[in-house]
């Protein structure tokens, strides 16, 4: 069974104060959204719990082990992958090379076998093979030989979803998946977000736009000033009149 | 044709370097100026191996590599956590503390007075001393070099660095260990420049510390960025640029004191040129400042 939980989670920067003692045991299945005004500590939250911050003190663990110190690639080999806010790709080369990147369990990433070519072919076959299944999930199939940079924005964020599957990650962070793009896209991607869900996979995300939250969510986290104000079903914490309060005005 | 057997085995050693800096500057994207420091390191490895424990050539070589390999793995570990300009500036304090020690390890390097005599090389029975037999030697190491950086680029590994250079970010947020994959590279980078060191000791029989400053190391960069920075042709086309050019000099009859200064001159002028008209290279993929 998959878990994401942390413990007495604080971040500071300076003197303000990103997350403060944030406990919080991730629902084992389904979609969480973590909501909550600019500035709330919903970023520092998924940057911490994916390795890129090191939180000032609490502890973080990923399926029962202690990974308050791990660095991301060591979270995302235990199957912990995020995405980014800005758009995180690598626009000068295809899309089919920006998820093959991704795809996990390359022997010919290590010098040995790259050097001496061994299985490299096979090896690469296998890659190509998985980066195309991942985009053919994501809808991008017939884009996969066009350079990053040169797909639309949504596209982009498919991709990104793509490469963050490629890593064959059981527990998926998003930030602000669908944030800024055409609505048919949003639903496209809410689509490939049940899917996920429904394949066993948690989906931890972070939005802004509340009706996509709405749609998607089964969970929600509200955090307002580095602080977990809320957290339950959707349905029933959107109704809390504290939440309207702090979040939804 | 002495002469031309000189050129060719002096362009062979700099494809090498040009080769190894490319796998950091170009498919990495990291700057290094301690380039020369390597490749010091393998040249006062070889000669020292041979002529004080009468080493054989496949040892010394070996032993050089090794060497300058464990030297990058401690001026990677704590400047690659940095942040890139950092380790540009590790680079440069690493490249005049090696200057300094060869200039003054007198026990070791014999300081400004170098080490002479540093007997050819025996392989297999064979003993290397006339010019041909240097051209195929270094030819043979730098087709090997050239290949080692051509299969890294090609690879899944490749694939890595230029993730990296991209953006550092991605290639974490996909899992990969971007710091363990750079001391990989920047040791690889070393040992290859470690050989091209060993080869120049076995070649010109005398080393002294004025051969490996800062200056050789700007002259490799000059070559990688010149040739094209991440691309396989690259150092080959800036190594033969920066080599022969220079020599063409002679033959407008310019006295060797004043060659030496417009030599100089020269880098600097096709340098700026370069990165102003040209700022991927002759034919590189990876450009400057983008």
């Amino acid at each position: 069974m998959l878990t994401l939980r942390c413990q007495a989670l604080s971040k500071s920067f300076g003197p303000i104060k990103a997350l403060c003692d944030v406990t919080l045991d991730f629902p084992h299945s389904g979609i969480t959204a973590i909501i909550g005004s600019n500035g709330a500590g919903k970023t520092t939250l998924i940057n911490v719990l994916s390795g890129f911050l090191k939180a000032d003190a609490g502890c973080c663990f990923v399926n029962g082990k202690d990974t308050t110190h791990f660095p991301p690639y060591r979270l995302v080999a235990l199957g912990l992958a995020r995405t980014f806010q800005d758009l995180r790709l690598i626009p000068s080369v295809s899309a089919l090379e920006n998820v093959m990147l991704a795809c996990s369990r390359q022997s010919s990433e290590k010098i040995g076998p790259a050097l001496l070519r061994l299985r490299l072919r096979r090896d690469e076959m296998r890659n190509r093979e998985n980066a195309f299944r991942w985009l053919r999930f994501v809808g991008l199939e017939m884009a996969a030989l066009n350079l990053a940079s040169e797909l639309s924005y949504g596209q982009q964020k498919l991709l990104v979803l793509a490469s963050c599957l490629a890593t064959e990650a059981r527990i998926v962070l998003l930030d602000e998946p669908v944030t800024g793009i055409h609505p048919e896209m949003v639903f496209r991607l809410s689509e490939l977000l049940r899917i996920l869900a429904g394949q066993g996979r948690m989906i931890v995300f972070v939005e802004h736009d509340i009706a996509s939250v709405r749609s998607l969510a089964d969970h929600l986290i509200v955090m307002d000033s580095g602080r977990v104000v809320a957290q339950g079903q959707s349905e029933e914490v959107l109704k809390r009149p504290e939440v309207m309060e702090a979040y939804l005005g | 044709m002495i002469y031309l057997a000189h050129i060719v085995v002096m362009v062979a050693i700099y494809v090498v370097l040009a080769a190894s800096l490319d796998l950091l500057v170009g498919q990495t994207g990291i700057l290094s100026l301690a380039h020369a420091a390597f490749y010091g390191i393998g040249a006062y490895a070889v000669a020292v191996l041979t002529l004080r424990l009468g080493a054989s050539f496949l040892t010394a070589f070996l032993a050089a590599m090794i060497v300058s390999a464990a030297l990058s793995v401690l001026l990677s570990l704590p400047s690659l956590r940095l942040r890139e300009d950092y380790f540009v500036m590790a680079t440069l304090g690493f490249q005049l503390i090696a200057s300094n020690v060869l200039g003054n390890w007198i026990d070791l390097t014999r300081g400004p007075l170098g080490i002479a005599g540093v007997p050819g090389p025996r392989i297999l029975g064979w003993v290397v001393t006339s010019q041909w037999g240097f051209v195929a030697l270094t030819l043979l190491v730098a087709g090997s070099a050239w290949t080692v950086a051509a299969c890294i680029s090609a690879s899944p590994f490749g694939r890595v660095l230029r993730a990296i250079r991209e953006d550092e970010l991605v290639a974490e947020a996909l899992g990969k260990d971007t710091i363990g994959s750079k001391i990989k590279v920047v040791a690889i980078s070393a040992m290859l420049a470690a050989a091209a060191g060993g080869l120049y000791a076995y070649y010109v029989t005398y080393i002294d510390p004025s051969a490996f400053t800062i200056t050789e190391s700007i002259l490799v960069l000059a070559m990688v960025i010149i040739g094209g920075a991440g691309s396989r042709l690259g150092s080959i086309l800036g190594a033969l640029l920066l080599v022969v050019t220079p020599e063409l000099l002679r033959f407008f009859g310019f006295p060797d004191s004043i060659a030496a200064n417009t030599r100089q001159f020269l880098f600097g002028s096709v340098l700026v040129l370069v990165i102003m008209i040209r700022p991927k290279g002759l034919v590189g993929r990876y450009g400057f400042g983008r």
